[in-house]
């Protein structure tokens, strides 16, 4: 039977094809239509939290909940194989939180809207795909499909520059994934079955063709360390790590408010999803190898991501590169993972990578909203030519301010507790990158001071009109930071279902 | 019983002779009648299509005998686990009979339906006959041939030159299309095969466009006849060499593959050198020759020029089910009755087929022609499905069969939109194109549908078809013999480099979607699509979609038609 999973993932499709159906002028019952399949799906994402929690429906010590497998392709051995663990229901709470929010702040696209919103929904349907998926072609797929929304979303209904930024985005990560795709039927191929769960255990364990120690002539070894390659690469370039970052700048100054919301927001979470999920399990002993060299890419993201954000004038592109630096810091918890999984301590980083993506999947789009709507009334994101919006308004500065707070990982907020965990978890691992990335988190602090000095502070610019945020700006972006806050305040609403995630990953 | 086959077969050409008897100026007549006899070929494919599918249960059973009854008494197993006392007890365990050897033919007679039969030579030794039926293998084909020819007629609705004549030809062509896709007797594919090319020459001659049309239909014609005559000679050799061992000259494909079952096609053929057997030496001829009409490098060089001149529909008829008839020729009688010779010469084809993949997507990446473009992706695609069949696994040639009919309707619907839009722009200068999305939106979109169906964007079709194309390349370990050297490996490579082939074909899709969909260009007085060409838009497009989301509606028939011919190659 299909399952509350096929829900989260058809309910948004079936969304898309009843917002196409909509005749093309009746542009509000579009946006009601698939508000209200995006609330639905939210529900269903908010539902599995509690259900995950509740022991009637999930056992806590299996280590999928709510599993389904459906006959899909058997030719090739790939099943339509779904099941959640605490990693995934994190983040589909997430995407499913996102989505409306994004919807609502769309609100006003009038530009082909029914073709725009039904491609909301899809890239969330392809996204929860990916989140959910326990089989490595199906999670493959869902990873593929939602380029292309997104693409279209930036090409599109994007700035002035977009397109060449949507077919760089889309060339950067297809072909970050086309190793992948090489490394998925390496393993297909080997051992005849896509299934995750049942890879876990048979992969690491894998001797080459009937225990010989090598497979096609190649030893396994070097195939495993090949494949390792593949997928870390993968994932990389959607995470993204410096120095593969470089399509990330342009995608986000150049997308739609919605389109940077989601992309910071769920796309960039799917790269530590997939690291989290796939590479360390899969390859235990290749990701302790190489744990130095993600450690230090790690820092150097995190120190070049904020030297990068110092030194930007416009206000969206300021906001995509401290993305990278705050990714610096998953990057790094995922290092520290990699190479002592058994140490209690490194826990705690696990802990707060999960965290950090979470914390950053909320503080990242109310940033992204935020200079939306500044740029919606002055028509300019340059920081020389704002200032002074403390004053004309007031709302809009306290939201930016809480926000940006939430950025800087201020005590008080999700991002605190995130690095906090990180730092404290790396300490008895890698000792130089812990004091470098508290370092960092010190530049962190200074563009934010620099964005928000040079916007709501110094002098009103003459000839701004009235820049107050709108109700249904505010009503977007307050369940963004009443997340973000209830995170800091009282972490212990989401970090019992993050341990067990990763108690379940560190067995 | 009602011959389905014969009406599929017979309805189109029924209709070319109606079409012809009536007047000239009758256009709308002849439209229509074109029309209903593509529709009622469709629908009864596409009723052959789910009778086939759904008796799978019964055809998996027939491929898969039951094993003999286990002997009596306790099983290894028991024995094993018994106590050293009791298992001495046991009485003496008689040698198990050995089940008498039967030469597995590579056809699963029990597995084709439909099937009729008549003769027509039946004199002696010497058999040829009427014979058809379809396995898991013709019945996509046979729904895919529906498809475009429907599509085609829906597309060419505003030929206004010389309709009738178009339209008797094009359903000649349709007719010997389904003929070979259905035929099981050598002689009538050769028939049918050979009466698709009369037609195609004059609707490229006659309807082309004016530039090329001359050279380019005179050129697909001679490539394919040559083609053809080639793998022609081969199959007269294995009847008449072949069937001089086994004292039947048939040209029927059951009672070929009975012949080679009893191994008539491995004798030697040159006194004093062992390793030339007739099957060795016959393949690559009968195998390249279809393979010329499969666009198979080097002999590929018609095709994009034939695919740009021919006029809509024909393209679309062309690329998207013609070149499908040298792939499925090339597996039915080259690969399936000469399994000796393919286990001998695919493995160094592959690497043409690895060619036909990174070649042709590079010259695709290089034209101004948006036909062009389309044109050698189809080379490059075709590579895929030839990459498939040299597999030799069950894997890979499923992937083969799947990507014939994924790449049949994904160039169909290619080769609609280009029509459309050359229909209202009148050019199909990428550069001097730009942001048809405005006037043509749905156009675009299902151009966008095709495009990621071909850079195989899974959750499309393409992807069904590679995936298992790549995994049985990585599967298939065959040696490359060269005199002394043996190369291992080589495979795993070109599964590799074909995946290079999917980056270069990204490219050009977004190149093209780019540059003629968006940017900027004149768009003011550019009429939009008609709805008969959105009808075959969409119907293409979901197709493609369909077979994205659901493999299963059509794997499970493929694997069980390429599982014999898999067993006799040894791979699985």
């Amino acid at each position: 039977m299909f399952g509350l999973l096929s829900g989260l993932i058809f309910l948004p499709l079936l969304g898309a094809a009843v917002v196409l159906l909509v005749p093309r002028d009746q542009v509000k019952w579009a946006r009601g239509a698939a508000m209200a399949f995006a609330l639905a799906a939210f529900g269903l994402a908010g539902a599995l939290w509690v259900a995950f929690q509740d022991p009637a429906f999930c056992d806590p010590d299996a280590h999928f909940c709510f599993v389904e497998r459906h006959a899909w392709y058997p030719a090739i051995g790939a099943s339509f194989a779904l099941g959640v663990d605490g990693l995934s229901v994190t983040m589909v709470l997430l995407a499913g939180l996102l989505v409306p929010l994004a919807i609502l702040i769309s609100w006003e696209i009038a530009e082909r809207a029914h073709a725009f919103l039904a491609l909301m929904l899809i890239l969330e349907a392809a996204v929860m795909g990916a989140f959910v998926a326990l089989d490595l072609l199906i999670f493959f797929l869902f990873w593929e499909s939602s380029l292309v929304p997104m693409g279209l979303i930036i090409g599109v209904w994007g700035g002035k520059k977009a397109r060449p930024a949507a077919i760089k985005f889309m060339l950067f990560t297809m072909g970050g994934s086309l190793g992948m795709f090489a490394a998925i039927q390496v393993i297909g191929a080997a051992l005849g079955t896509f299934d995750i769960p049942a890879l876990l255990n048979a992969w690491p364990a894998w001797e080459g063709a009937g225990g010989s120690g090598t497979y096609l002539g190649v030893d396994v070894g070097l195939i495993k360390n090949l494949t390792f390659l593949a997928f870390g690469t993968a994932f990389a370039v959607k995470l993204p790590v410096w120095p593969l970052h470089i399509w990330l700048p342009d995608a986000h100054t150049e997308a739609p408010t919605s389109g940077s919301m989601l992309l910071a927001g769920i796309l960039l979470k799917m790269g530590g999803y997939g690291f989290l999920r796939l590479v360390l399990p899969l390859f235990p002993e290749q990701s302790a190898d190489s744990a130095g060299l993600m450690g230090a890419l790690g820092v150097v993201g995190i120190i070049m991501g904020a030297l990068a954000a110092l030194g930007q004038r416009d206000l969206k592109r300021l906001v995509a590169y401290s993305s990278v630096s705050h990714m610096g810091f998953v990057l790094l918890g995922i290092a520290a993972a990699a190479l002592a999984r058994s140490q209690v301590a490194v826990t705690a980083a696990i802990d707060g990578e999960i965290l950090e993506m979470f914390a950053h999947g909320l503080s990242s789009p109310a940033m992204f909203l935020l200079v939306g709507a500044i740029y919606h009334r002055a028509g300019t994101r340059n920081m020389d030519e704002l200032g002074g919006l403390w004053e004309a308004a007031p709302i809009l500065s306290g939201l930016m301010i809480l926000a940006a707070f939430g950025s800087l990982g201020l005590p008080g907020t999700g991002g605190f507790v995130a690095e906090l965990l990180v730092l404290r978890g790396i300490w008895s691992v890698f000792v130089w990158e812990a004091v470098l990335g508290a370092v960092g988190t010190i530049f962190l602090s200074g563009y934010v001071l620099k964005a928000l000095y040079g916007t709501l502070f110094g002098e009103v610019q003459p000839g701004e009109k009235n820049l107050e945020i709108s109700a249904r700006e505010i009503a977007a972006v307050l369940p963004l930071i009443v997340m973000l806050i209830l995170t800091g305040v009282l972490p212990n609403w989401i970090l019992p279902v993050l341990n067990r995630a990763v108690m379940i990953l560190l067995q | 019983m009602i011959p389905v086959l014969s009406l599929i077969f017979l309805t189109p050409i029924a209709g070319a002779v109606l079409i012809l008897l009536l007047k000239p100026e009758r256009r709308a007549e002849a439209r229509m009648i074109a029309a209903a006899c593509t529709l009622a070929s469709l629908l009864l494919s596409a009723f052959v299509y789910a009778g086939y599918a759904g008796d799978m249960g019964a055809i998996n059973a027939a491929l898969n005998p039951e094993p003999p009854a286990p002997r009596e008494g306790p099983s290894p197993e028991e024995i094993f686990r018994m106590p050293l006392e009791e298992r001495l007890a046991l009485p003496e365990a008689e040698p198990a009979e050995d089940a008498p050897e039967d030469p597995t033919p590579g056809f699963c007679e029990e597995c084709f339906r439909y099937e009729e039969r008549a003769d027509w030579i039946n004199a002696g030794p010497i058999r040829i006959g009427y014979h058809v039926g379809v396995d898991g293998l013709s019945a996509p084909m046979l729904l895919l041939t529906g498809l475009a020819s429907f599509c085609g007629v829906l597309i060419s609705w505003k030929v206004e030159d010389r309709v009738r004549e178009f339209m008797a030809f094009f359903l000649l062509l349709t007719a010997g299309v389904y003929g070979v896709f259905m035929a099981l007797d050598a002689f009538l594919l050769f028939f049918c095969y050979e009466m698709t090319i009369f037609p195609m020459y004059i609707l490229i001659r006659a309807w082309g466009w004016k530039e090329t049309r001359q050279y380019a239909s005179m050129k697909l014609t001679l490539y394919i006849f040559a083609g053809s005559v080639v793998a022609l000679v081969g199959v007269l050799a294995m009847v008449f060499l072949g069937g001089k061992a086994a004292g039947v000259y048939s040209f029927d494909l059951f009672d070929m593959a009975r012949v080679s079952a009893e191994g008539a096609y491995d004798g030697r053929i040159v006194a004093g050198v062992p390793a030339v057997t007739l099957a060795k030496f016959v393949f690559p001829f009968v195998f390249l020759g279809f393979g010329v009409l499969a666009g198979i490098f080097p002999f590929h060089n018609w095709s994009p020029d034939g695919h740009v001149a021919a006029p809509t529909a024909v393209s679309m008829m062309h690329a998207g089910v013609l070149m499908k008839i040298g792939a499925y020729s090339a597996f039915r009688i080259a690969i399936t009755l000469l399994p000796e010779g393919a286990r001998a010469h695919l493995p160094w084809i592959v690497l043409l087929a690895l060619i036909n993949v990174l070649y042709g997507a590079l010259i695709a990446l290089r034209q101004r022609d948006l036909k062009y473009v389309i044109g050698f992706s189809s080379v490059s695609h075709m590579g895929l499905v030839i990459m498939g069949w040299a597999t030799m696994n069950v894997t890979g040639l499923t992937g083969a069969g799947l990507q014939m009919f994924s790449h049949g309707v994904m160039t169909a619907l290619f080769f609609a939109c280009v029509g459309v839009i050359y229909d209202r722009t009148h050019t199909r200068d990428i550069p001097s194109m730009g942001g048809l999305l405005r006037p043509l939106p749905l156009t675009a979109l299902a151009f966008l549908i095709g495009g990621l169906a071909s850079m195989g964007m899974p959750g499309l079709s393409g992807f069904m078809a590679e995936i298992p194309i790549l995994i049985g390349m990585w599967n298939a370990d065959h040696a490359l013999l060269a005199g002394e050297w043996a190369v291992r490996g080589h495979y795993a490579l070109a599964a590799i480099a074909a995946g290079l082939g999917i980056v270069i074909t990204a490219a050009y899709i977004f190149r093209a979607v780019q540059a003629v969909f968006l940017g900027d260009g004149p768009t003011e007085d550019i009429p939009p699509s008609s709805s008969l060409d959105r009808f075959a838009l969409i119907v293409l497009a979901l197709t493609l979609i369909a077979l994205g989301i659901f493999p299963q509606i059509m794997a499970p028939l493929i694997e069980s038609a390429v599982t014999p011919a898999a067993r006799l190659l040894g791979g699985f």
